[in-house]
């Protein structure tokens, strides 16, 4: 038990000495600003988590973040680097604008999960192109998953600025979505963030209870284990783009169908990344994508409050977001706080 | 003389695991030292201690007279320790010289020179006889190759204190007696040398003292002349072992295991087993005995599903199987205890009770349909960590927390727990204990004395002939002879071993 307990405490101590670091950096470079680092800190917090409109905005864009960061996490939990995660929701948010505004005069109850459904398929049919690739040819999903950014976001703009532009607008962007397609609030708070919650949640019990969870867990851990137990790896590889795709899908219908109501190619540039920094910093944990994302959304949601109260840049928070990132990646944390010898890898071991 | 290495007092506890309690311990210049204790009893901590790799929670370590800092594996280096790992330390991607200068490559302006390092390694191996090809790239190696390289690297910075965590668990015996005489030679050069093993007769045969730790806590220390392998397992264990199972006579029924004309090729596509047939019966343990590389491992493997076959057929239980997936031949009704433990074995950051139905986590009772069921899961583990003295405070401990014999201890009881009518057991006793090999072949012969077919392939002459009922011999991918072990000649079947026309058949 102690063993247990010892690792449960280190899985937090990294993700929470990473967040200090990265915080202290960041006062050096807010002080090199000429501002006071704690009070640009004490803006940015107050902002984003000290008000109940902060806190509802705070959770408005943690929303997206969580879709995302899963999205990354359930990949990272078989051994898979989805970077993709950008261009799965791309293809979502594009997806489920399509299906908001095509179809007319449908009940919101039908129309809303349609939507979505539309945003998981094409999330997850990009994901599946980069799973194939992986499966049988044993293409890097790195690489892949990159390459199939670049395509996704240019074939989106593609289509917002051409066949399914706005007319009569000069702007690249699709129509508005029906009004039957419009996710509603829910004690003011978007009703996505429940959504995410409830996929958070059973993402973490696919992977605690199901021999599902077990097979892709297996995978990631050791392969030839796995195989040699008799768990296919290709069925691994495919399921596991496919859920992390559908579930990016998800996170830009989300988006689309509660936030900005339209599809328009500048609108989410950036929250698939962050999805990364959010699976990382929950260390690949289902249930530790919430606050992780929470955190990155009030601080994404804040920037710009800091930066005219305490005169500090906005990008200082992507800035901090770096240094999480680095912080919590790189392996120099964890031989600091820990001997060699019982040292775990990030690139094996994702431990819950 | 002044010791060379003087351990006082040293202790260490993981979590509620006293792995050292108040040990110490001395090495003199040109002296070897046996280190010895049970799967479990803190033999690789200590030596990890003394190279900084565990820092120790009290107790003083001094090398040559001075104090060593805790956990400081470059000053310990630097002192002159050098040591080789109970798992390989290697790159398995790099050149031989590559590995054998990492950390510590010769440069110029900053860059690496290659050409120097690769004279250096030549130079390294001719003066210390151990031969090796120097652009080699460590995964294309045999394992007692590979085992040179690491010996190299600790030899290359003029160590005086050598420290071996089990060399000889994957060698052959003829590495083995080569590695002994290596290690022999240093001695004379002054070199003190500390090593692990859990074989007694290289004990006997190298050693000047032994050093015998049981549960953390220093058992005795002795010397080969004043004491006899029995006493030597007695010290470890701390009751009496049978070094040689007794079992009764087999009961032979019909063939359970068939292979006929059987070809495998390789890794590198050559033929390895060329046509080979044999029979298992139920309630009977057919030992193969070989030299390793004559095609053990792809028989074993193309048995398991593990490697495509060929040519020739498998039947088990009277039913032919065609070429299969390893849980696909498992579910035909084959156990099988992996060679390679940590690679196929294990699942290293799972609990052990995970491990314990790693092959049947879809199974009833472990799921219903598709939702594990994991009290299930952690009382089959809780009960198999009992019923097979697997070491550890819990079954939800990871397995990397496991000694290395405790690891083996868990494939065999996931393996031999599921009564399946044919076992093929490939270095079962791997790196194991004396008191866990007692345990094992145990298993093994109550496995035959239910009624399975058990098919053993091991380095150890002596385990084969203490356990089977009969004896293959494979040399070059083919059964040369076949002997009823009532009447095996251990000279016979090392010179058919080598390869030498036998004049039984
Ligand atoms: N990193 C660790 N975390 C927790 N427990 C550990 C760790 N390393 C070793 N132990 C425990 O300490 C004890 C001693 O382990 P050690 O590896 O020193 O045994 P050993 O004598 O080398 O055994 P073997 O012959 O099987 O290699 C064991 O009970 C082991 O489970
Ligand atoms: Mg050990």
């Amino acid at each position: 038990m102690a063993i247990l307990q010892r690792v449960k405490l280190q899985t937090l101590s990294i993700p929470l000495l990473s967040l200090l670091i990265a915080f202290i950096f960041g006062s050096l470079l807010i002080a090199m600003q000429g501002s006071n680092p704690l009070f640009a800190y004490q803006v940015l917090f107050t902002k984003a988590f000290g008000s109940i409109e902060g806190i509802a905005t705070t959770l408005a864009k943690a929303t997206p973040l969580i879709l995302s960061g899963l999205a990354v996490a359930i990949c990272l939990r078989a051994g898979l680097f989805n970077i993709g995660a950008q261009g799965q929701l791309i293809s979502g948010a594009l997806a489920s604008a399509w299906a908001g505004y095509s179809f007319v005069g449908l009940p919101f109850l039908i129309h809303i999960p349609l939507a979505l459904l539309f945003g998981a398929f094409f999330g997850s049919f990009v994901a599946l192109v980069a799973g194939l690739l992986k499966a049988y040819r044993g293409v890097h999903e790195v690489i892949t998953t990159i390459m199939l950014n670049s395509i996704v976001i240019a074939l989106a703009d593609y289509l917002a600025s051409t066949p399914f532009k706005e007319p009569d607008q000069p702007i690249t962007r699709t129509p508005k979505i029906e009004e039957s397609a419009r996710i509603p609030d829910l004690f003011g708070l978007p009703f996505g963030f429940f959504i995410a919650i409830a996929i958070s949640v059973v993402f973490w019990w696919l992977m605690r209870r199901t021999t599902t969870g077990f097979r892709i867990e297996t995978i990631g851990r050791n392969r030839n284990a796995g195989w040699y137990a008799g768990i296919s790896v290709k069925r691994v590889i495919i399921s596991s783009m496919l859920l992390g795709g559908a579930t990016a899908g998800i996170a830009g219908a989300v988006e689309t169908l509660s936030i900005t109501g339209r599809f328009e190619p500048a609108f989410n540039a950036g929250l698939g990344f962050d999805g990364i920094t959010v699976a990382l910093l929950a260390r690949a944990n289902p249930l530790g994508v919430i606050p992780a994302a929470i955190l990155i959304g009030g601080m994404r949601g804040a920037a710009s409050t800091m930066q005219f109260r305490a005169g500090v840049a906005p990008e200082i928070v992507d800035l901090l977001l770096a240094l999480i990132l680095f912080f919590v990646t790189a392996p120099i944390l964890l031989r600091l706080l820990k001997r060699k010898e019982e040292g775990i890898s990030l690139s094996s071991g994702w431990s819950n | 003389m002044t010791n060379l290495l003087e351990v006082e007092n040293l202790s260490k506890r993981f979590g509620s695991v006293q792995a050292n309690h108040e040990i110490s311990l001395t090495v003199k210049p040109g002296e070897i030292v046996a280190l010895l204790g049970e799967n479990g009893a803190g033999k690789s901590t200590l030596v990890k201690a003394v190279i900084g790799l565990v820092k120790p929670d009290s107790g003083v370590i001094r090398v040559k007279g001075e104090e060593l800092p805790y956990g400081d594996t470059a000053e310990a280096i630097a002192r002159g320790i050098g040591m080789v790992h109970q798992h390989f330390q290697l790159v398995p991607v790099m050149s031989v010289t590559e590995n054998l200068v990492l950390g510590d490559e010769p440069t110029k302006f900053g860059f690496i020179q290659m050409q120097k390092a690769k004279r250096e390694t030549a130079e390294l191996s001719k003066r210390y006889g151990l031969a090796i090809d120097p652009d080699a790239i460590i995964e294309d190696l045999p394992v007692g190759m590979a085992q040179r390289v690491e010996i190299l690297k600790a030899l290359r910075r003029d160590v005086s204190l050598l420290i071996l965590d089990e060399p000889t668990a994957v060698l052959t015996p003829q590495e083995t007696d080569e590695l002994l005489e290596v290690l022999r030679n240093l001695a004379k050069k002054g070199v003190g040398i500390l090593f692990i093993t859990h074989k007694l007769r290289e004990v006997m045969a190298l050693a000047d003292r032994v050093v015998v730790l049981r549960n953390g806590k220093l058992a005795g220390s002795t010397t080969p002349k004043e004491s006899s392998e029995s006493q030597l397992a007695q010290l470890m264990v701390g009751r009496e072992v049978v070094l040689h199972v007794e079992k009764g006579p087999g009961n032979p029924t019909g063939a359970a295991l068939e292979v006929r004309e059987l070809e495998v090729l390789d890794d590198r596509k050559l033929e390895a087993v060329k046509g080979l047939s044999l029979q298992v019966n139920a309630g009977e343990i057919l030992g193969i005995a070989g030299v390793e590389g004559n095609g053990q491992r792809e028989l074993v493997e193309a048995i398991c599903g593990m490697r495509n076959r060929r040519k020739g057929t498998v039947r088990i239980a009277g039913k032919e199987v065609p070429n299969l997936k390893p849980h696909e031949v498992h579910a035909a009704g084959v156990s099988h205890i992996p060679e390679d433990r940590e690679r196929h074995g294990l699942v290293a950051s799972y609990s052990i009770a995970d491990n314990l139905v790693l092959n049947r986590f879809d199974q009833e009772p472990f799921a219903k349909g598709w939702i594990r069921n994991l009290d299930a899961v952690a009382s089959n583990g809780e009960e198999l960590v009992e019923r097979y003295d697997i070491r550890t405070p819990s079954a939800s401990a990871p397995a990397s927390s496991l000694s290395g014999g405790n690891k083996q201890k868990t494939v065999v009881a996931r393996e031999l727990s599921q009564d399946l009518p044919v076992v093929v057991a490939s270095q079962p006793t791997r790196g194991v204990d004396v008191g866990s090999i007692e345990f094992i072949h145990k298993q093994l012969i109550s496995a035959r004395d239910r009624g399975a077919a058990v098919l053993l392939v091991s380095a150890e002459l002596d385990e084969i002939l203490s356990l089977s009922d009969r004896v293959a011999v494979l040399y070059g991918g083919k059964i040369v002879a076949t002997f009823d072990s009532k009447f095996a000649n251990r000279d016979e079947i090392g010179r058919l071993m080598a390869g030498s026309q036998g004049a039984h058949s």
